[in-house]
């Protein structure tokens, strides 16, 4: 065995820390703009990161094999989680998602994101690739189960990522095209079905999408007003502090889910490019990782978090630009806000724990 | 081999899957493209469009209320109003040093603890020129001292707002039901933008089923704010409408008669005129002091009200089920005649008891040495047990489930609040489903006598008397005859709903079963004798005596050894008059002991109030 440098030995990929950390710096940047200029917010997000750079760094120590080894009692252990929020859960903005364990409140539809594609990364890393017909069905129960429950909450943006996060497990293990082109076709079907099922306010989401103007007092303000902050920074933005829109506080929600918006008026189109360059900076270091890990289990696992990690950023820019509807995902590490921080940097510390666990033999 | 295989594949695994993560790659790339035009095309070609929209947007839209409708009685007695309150007011940038001026406010007004707390809280969340309160509800005394003293306290005012308050208080609790602020269950089934300045919401009786006409519709007010977003001053302003007012079918004299009839019971009472459906009485007792919840209950007081033992927030008229006990005998005297299985002389042998052939089982009747020869008009009259037995054990369960779903029993009255029990007509059907047992012949007898299963609410009981009244005519019952516009003072009158009409093959019928309720009431030897005597009307009754528990087969009921909670039920249902009727009652008083003892009397006080009153017999709709 190959004595590795630094890296391998402290099991910290230094890439992928040094864009974590910047996306990071620019985040609390932001959110002292968007927050009002309140030193305490940028504080405490800032203690609440450090907690999350921590979890990743024990995360990384831990080797793939016995990550792999734990996937299916994570899985079980989230199901049951999710089972008890229904019938225990505590009512947090309108919905059911939290659980009490009286010392902190807790997310079980959070852990998902990461256990759903563990799972599924799990259960096909034993199989030949690409997977039978009936794995892939097995498969397609897996994630379908933990989604159903989680959009009952209702949570709409996380049962998304967790879904992308299993499909995409499914897609990166080789499922041929043709049933890739079938499912797509299904789930095309079940559309009018989930109308049926939304919530009023969900239905309100989409049909604001599609016509902002008609509701400018409810729904639709949220993207009228993140379009005129978005439109109005131009190309080199309003300087940092000086965006108003934000700042007259016309902007909701803008140091949350909004803060895109916030982001591009005062940094403008320059600062969109600089943001995406570091988000694709992470992106392809994560399937870079993803295309030199040494076990199927590796390589499944390493290539969802990433592309989910990516529909964060997608959903969230295509709903701030009025693109998508509204449904409530945050910008990575850039929205304030503990949870779902906590889940991305654990799945950055599975990202360095797959790359730097990595056996060379000497032949 | 088995070696050989994995190797191979595990290489073309590692290739497939590359192919896939370079594929996203190329997914990804294309779709950070489309987010950078997308960004571009806001940017850069729309940039004057949007910063026009920027500046404009120093015009602010903000939300102006509409003022909720007020809630009317019969008679036009204010049961729901919206009281003005004062708060004190603080504009935060105005003032030095907070805790300075709350000491010095102290010496005016009572500032508690959680005042403070509370004011320090919204303190942080607000902007420096936006006003945060203090204190809430301030006393006029408070509101007095501080006018005098103001000129101390710049940047410190005195603020009106509007508070809904229920005169009444727990009087028409259960009837009105109460507003309170709106919660995270409201806010998902609400239109956000009509409410964006609503505070409370209906959360109960007619609050909440009318809430739609009640609140009104949101105003809106442009305002245009400097870049700190002041308001500079008022553009444009679009008046609220106001909700529309409601006009009860509540008649207040009939209604204090009954709670004063209720006071320190548990039970209810429930009044409907047959021709319209009008509900004039709506009361269950205890009832609570709904102003507590408007603007949140303290849990202890809340705590004190689930946990009592009189049970004060359930509402007894719409979800309280009662065994209907006696009260349903001349509903199934009348299932009787219309299926043949009795003319009105045919005649039952009453010892005192009956058995099943083949039974030892004794089903006793309430007089313990019997009824003798006992006719239909008798049996009800006195009501007698053991003739009710029989009939039922000939009609048999299924034409008895037949006969007294038609008159509602075991169904939702529709009234127009919601939440009500449906209370149960046993079937064969439901206990197969419901047990998964076979129906026993002892269980058709004990329906006879409304006992066993069934199990109805006082205002099932109503509307099921309001139509043997009506001969048949079934009306909807309804607690709100008409809605008037504050404004316009135009007045929309609900309809009146019929439903489905129960018919007889013989119309006489009618007149044989309401013959014998008047004679419980006006006959020689009726249950009810003495609540009809000296009646300056005549009226029409049936007394019903629930039991709470079963009494062994060789004990005797004993009211003294019995706690009073598990002692019986006293029913009586009446109407009045016996021709054209203009009123039908049911009372139910829980551990009242007997029927003719307990709650004929009340329903009697009520008709002579009824009666006495020319405004009320005429009615005023329909």
């Amino acid at each position: 065995m190959e004595e590795q440098g630094l890296s391998y030995r402290v099991h910290i990929d230094f890439p992928l820390l040094l864009g974590i950390f910047i996306l990071c710096l620019i985040g609390l940047v932001v959110l002292y703009s968007a927050g009002g200029q309140d030193v305490d917010l940028v504080y405490k997000q800032a203690i609440k990161l450090a907690i999350a750079f921590v979890g990743m760094i024990i995360v990384a120590q831990l080797p793939p094999a016995e990550i792999e080894r734990w996937s299916v009692w994570l899985f079980v252990f989230g199901i049951i989680l999710l089972v008890l929020v229904i019938f225990f859960g505590d009512v947090g903005k309108g919905a059911q998602r939290w659980l009490d364990l009286k010392v902190f409140r807790f997310q079980p539809s959070e852990l998902m994101k990461l256990t759903v594609p563990m799972m599924v990364a799990s259960y096909l890393a034993d199989k030949s690739l690409p997977p039978k017909f009936s794995w892939v069905v097995i498969a397609c129960t897996l994630i379908i189960i933990p989604v159903l429950l989680i959009a009952k909450q209702p949570d709409l943006g996380t049962s998304l990522l967790v879904a992308t996060a299993g499909f995409s497990v499914l897609f990166i293990a080789g499922i041929s095209w043709r049933l890739l082109a079938s499912m797509g076709v299904l789930a095309a079907a079940c559309l009018p079905a989930l109308w049926y099922f939304m919530r009023d306010y969900q239905k309100q989401r989409v049909l604001t999408l599609l016509n902002p103007e008609q509701d400018p007092l409810g729904s639709g303000y949220h993207i009228i007003q993140s379009k005129i902050a978005i439109g109005s920074g131009g190309f080199y933005g309003k300087g940092w502090l000086n965006g108003t829109q934000s700042h007259l506080e016309f902007l909701p929600e803008r140091s949350t889910d909004f803060i895109f918006a916030v982001y591009c008026e005062e940094f403008g189109m320059l600062g969109v490019l600089l943001l995406l360059f570091v988000y694709l900076f992470i992106i392809s270091r994560g399937l870079y990782i993803a295309i030199n890990a040494q076990s199927t289990y590796g390589r499944l696992l390493a290539s969802s978090l990433t592309l989910t990690f990516f529909v964060y950023i997608f959903v969230n820019m295509g709903m701030v630009t009025g693109q998508l509807p509204v449904v409530g995902v945050p910008l990575p590490l850039i929205s304030h806000g503990g949870t779902s921080m906590v889940t991305l940097m654990a799945g950055f510390g599975i990202l360095m724990a797959i790359q730097t666990h990595r056996r060379f033999l000497s032949f | 081999m088995v070696n050989e295989i994995t190797l191979k594949d595990s290489g073309h695994e590692s290739d497939l899957v590359a192919k896939r993560v370079y594929f996203s790659g190329f997914i990804i790339l294309l779709l950070v493209i489309m987010i950078v035009l997308r960004v571009f095309y806001l940017t850069v070609l729309q940039h004057e469009h949007f910063t026009t929209l920027s500046k404009s947007n120093r015009v602010k839209i903000t939300p102006i209320p509409p003022i909720r409708g007020l809630i009317y009685s019969r008679d036009g007695e204010v049961l729901a109003e919206n009281k003005p309150t004062f708060s004190l007011e603080v504009i935060p940038e105005k003032i030095d040093d907070v805790d300075m001026l709350i000491g010095d406010l102290k010496k005016i007004v009572s500032i508690e603890k959680k005042d403070i707390e509370r004011f320090k809280k919204s303190l942080k969340k607000k902007r420096r020129f936006e006003n945060v309160a203090l204190r809430l509800n301030l006393n006029e005394e408070e509101v007095a001292l501080f006018a005098v003293n103001r000129h101390r306290f710049p940047g410190v005012d005195v603020v009106a707002g509007l508070n809904r308050f229920y005169p009444l208080g727990e009087e028409l609790v259960h009837t009105i039901g109460y507003v309170a602020r709106i919660d995270e269950e409201d806010v998902k089934q609400l239109n956000a933008s009509n409410y964006s300045g609503t505070t409370h919401i209906g959360k109960l009786g007619i609050e909440k089923s009318y809430e739609s006409l009640l609140h009104g519709d949101v105003g809106y007010q442009q305002v245009e704010v400097n870049a700190q977003g002041r308001v500079i001053r008022v553009l444009d302003r679009k008046a609220p409408s106001p909700g529309e007012n409601l006009h009860l079918t509540i008649d207040l004299s009939l209604q204090r008669i009954a709670i004063e009839a209720l006071k320190d019971k548990r039970g209810a009472i429930v009044a409907i005129d047959p021709v319209n459906g009008d509900v004039l009485t709506f009361v269950s007792s205890p009832g609570y002091d709904p102003n507590k919840f408007v603007n949140g209950i303290d849990s202890k007081s809340y705590k004190a009200l689930l946990s009592s033992k009189d049970k004060p927030l359930i509402n007894r008229v719409t979800r309280g089920k009662y065994p209907p006990g006696s009260t349903i005998k001349p509903f199934l005297g009348l299932v009787g005649l219309d299926n043949g299985v009795r003319v009105l002389n045919d005649e039952s042998w009453c010892p005192g008891w009956y058995s099943l052939k083949g039974h030892e089982h004794r089903y006793r009747d309430w007089k313990k040495q019997g009824h003798g020869h006992t006719d239909l008009h008798k049996a009800i009259m006195q009501s007698c047990d053991v003739y009710f037995y029989i009939l039922a054990y000939e009609l048999g369960i299924n034409r008895i489930y037949e006969g007294l779903s038609k008159f509602g029993f075991g169904k939702e009255t529709g009234i127009d609040i919601g939440g009500e029990a449906t209370g149960l007509l046993p079937s064969r059907e439901w206990k197969r489903e419901a047990l998964g047992q076979v129906w026993f012949p002892g269980e058709t007898l004990i329906m006879g006598i409304g006992q066993g299963y069934a199990l109805s609410t006082p205002l099932q009981l109503a509307k099921a008397t309001a139509s043997l009244a009506n001969r048949g005519n079934v009306v909807r019952p309804r607690l709100v005859t008409n809605s008037s516009n504050p404004i316009t003072a135009e007045i929309k009158k609900f309809p009146v709903h019929f439903e489905d009409k129960v018919t007889v093959k013989n119309k006489l019928h009618w007149d044989q079963i309401i013959q014998s309720m008047r004679d419980v009431v006006h006959g020689v030897g009726g249950t009810a004798w003495r609540s009809g005597l000296n009646a300056a009307y005549e009226f029409a009754g049936k007394t019903g005596t629930a039991q709470v528990i079963g009494i062994a087969q060789d004990k005797e009921y004993k009211k003294e050894e019995i706690a009073e909670e598990f002692q019986d039920h006293a029913l009586f249902i009446a109407f009045a008059p016996v021709e054209e009727p203009r009123i039908a009652i049911a009372v139910i008083v829980e551990n009242g002991g007997g029927g003719s003892k307990t709650a004929a009397p009340i329903a009697r006080k009520m008709l002579d109030r009824f009666m006495n009153d020319k405004t009320l017999t005429k009615g005023t709709s329909g």
